[in-house]
């Protein structure tokens, strides 16, 4: 029993101190952000990599998502004799829930786990450290501008993903079904707000990169600095997106709608 | 040794942790000398040259350079100290992402405002200093060991330091790499009169290159003298590394708490 508790209380002391940690790290990375606006070079590198890198894999999930939410939608309305309704089903269903919460799990696997892999291998091979031996500070040069590039590029690829999805929506509903096309359009036309569902998804959207972008940058620069270490904080990187992603989703939903 | 050290280290202590690396250190290095830091595997040579570049702060001590408490700069001091201060390190540590050129370029592009057309030269001049003019535009992928190794050199003397710390510069070279290596250090130290401490196990190259050689054990310094008294010295800890034998002063075995007897279960275990 006592031995039981005196792990719970190490691991909460431990969770703690990490966090504390990651707290303090998100501090200098803002504080060492000027570099990301004297320098914006830097900063279109790294959204090449993070997020013109990622546009096939998000473009092409949010069409089957779209695909996919067509097919199961009109299974469903048709029942319910509103198979006109798909186009709004399909268009809600992306713009507040699906779409900024998988391009945030998609965004994680792809590029929040190559950052920690790149961060976490610079540290193993003293990159870092030469770095600063050289008068340059890692976090200036290294990690802020992966950072900003996360969390401009994910609202992006959030925005892509919708509009792939949607156009999914509609190549099934009406090219391969053959419900009406312009029901489709004026359906989701009348019942999407811009503000309620286009700008909170998005503002969800920003939320994820900001944490995704967090994780994955202070798990690599935390890494233990051997392969293995590496190959932890990247699956740490993956596995903690995704339960933030998730449970964010949920608190940011009941505050948004 | 001179009155006024360059690099003065008093009563220097270092613990990781409970686990203690460094005790009681003192060492004085004037200016323009080369010194090679000799002791087996974590005997806290490495630990040494991240102090004197203020990576680490000793936990007792003084770490003077060049008339500057590094233990006591805070990071923009530390940063600003460290433009006059070039790092070899083990294997490299070349930016994997940049070029060959990119990576010499490196320190005079973020430490300074001199146009690109003067990087180009200043970096050409480097290369062609460390023989590997024409590999520029070369990644750093398609370097040898050795080849990295230099380029790591030239990028260390890009902004031509004050102070020079060599972390094992021999490490995994082939003997002609290593002959090279050896000669460039030499080369660099007598024509830029660089301060300079390399942290080795190769004691042939030690004695050929160094102006002083300490001796490091179990955190101390236990020896230290001019190659010629290195070689003439009958002190039994000098002559283990000499030497290289496994049986001296410095243990080869870790010290186990059962001996081969027990474990094998031939022996009764001590109560």
């Amino acid at each position: 029993m006592f031995e039981w508790l005196r792990h719970l209380g190490a691991w909460t002391i431990d969770a703690l101190w990490k966090l504390g940690f990651a707290s303090r790290f998100l501090l200098a990375i803002v504080l060492h952000s000027g570099q990301v606006l004297l320098r914006p070079q830097l900063l279109i590198r790294e959204m090449f990599f993070a997020g013109v890198l990622s546009l096939i894999i998000i473009m092409v999930s949010g069409l089957f998502v779209g695909m996919v939410l067509g097919l199961q939608g009109y299974n469903t309305l048709v029942r319910f004799g509103s198979a006109d309704a798909l186009g709004t089903l399909v268009a809600l269903s992306l713009l507040r829930e699906l779409g900024p919460v998988l391009a945030a799990l998609l965004f994680a696997s792809r590029s929040g786990s190559a950052m920690t892999a790149e961060i976490g291998l610079m540290k193993a091979t003293e990159q870092l450290d030469a770095m600063a031996v050289m008068a340059v500070n890692p976090v200036a040069r290294v990690i802020a501008p992966r950072f900003w590039a996360g969390v401009l590029s994910l609202p992006v690829l959030t925005a892509l993903f919708n509009v792939m999805g949607i156009f999914g929506g509609y190549y099934v509903g009406v090219v391969l079904i053959g419900l009406d096309e312009g029901s489709y359009w004026a359906q989701m036309q009348n019942a999407v707000d811009l503000h309620d569902d286009v700008i909170n998804g998005l503002i969800k959207s920003v939320f994820f990169g900001i944490a995704v972008t967090l994780i994955a940058v202070f798990e690599g620069y935390d890494a233990e600095p051997t392969a293995a270490g590496v190959s932890s904080a990247t699956t740490r990187t993956v596995v903690t997106s995704a339960l933030v992603i998730l449970a964010m989703d949920f608190v940011l939903t009941a505050f948004m709608f | 040794m001179a009155d006024q050290p360059f690099i003065d280290i008093r009563s220097v202590a270092f613990a990781y942790g409970e686990r203690p690396i460094l005790k009681d250190i003192n060492l004085q290095i004037p200016r323009g000398k080369l010194v090679a830091i000799m002791g087996g595997s974590g005997c806290g040579k490495t630990t040494l040259l991240r102090l004197l570049s203020g990576q680490y702060r000793p936990q007792q001590g003084e770490v003077i350079v060049g008339g500057q408490r590094v233990d006591r700069m805070n990071s923009r001091e530390l940063f600003r100290f460290r433009r006059s201060m070039g790092m070899l390190f083990q294997f490299g540590a070349l930016f994997t992402d940049l070029s060959v050129f990119d990576n010499v370029a490196f320190p005079l592009r973020e430490n300074t405002d001199l146009p690109e057309s003067v990087i180009r030269d200043l970096v050409m001049m480097k290369l062609s200093a460390v023989g590997l003019r024409g590999t520029q535009d070369m990644k750093t992928a398609e370097l040898s060991g050795g080849m990295a190794r230099r380029i790591a050199l030239a990028r260390a003397i890009a902004l031509d330091p004050a102070l020079m710390l060599y972390d094992e510069p021999f490490t995994g070279l082939d003997p002609i790499s290593l002959g090279v290596i050896a000669h460039l250090i030499k080369k660099l130290g007598d024509a830029l009169g660089t301060t300079a401490i390399m942290v080795t196990h190769d004691i042939h190259h030690s004695l050929q290159l160094a102006d002083h050689v300490y001796f490091m054990a179990g955190g101390k310094i236990i020896a230290s003298g001019t190659p010629q008294e290195v070689l003439a010295s009958s002190d039994p800890w000098v002559a283990q590394f000499v030497q290289g034998a496994a049986d001296g002063p410095v243990q080869f075995a870790f010290p186990a708490p059962t001996s081969v007897g027990e474990d094998s279960g031939l022996e009764a275990r001590r109560v």
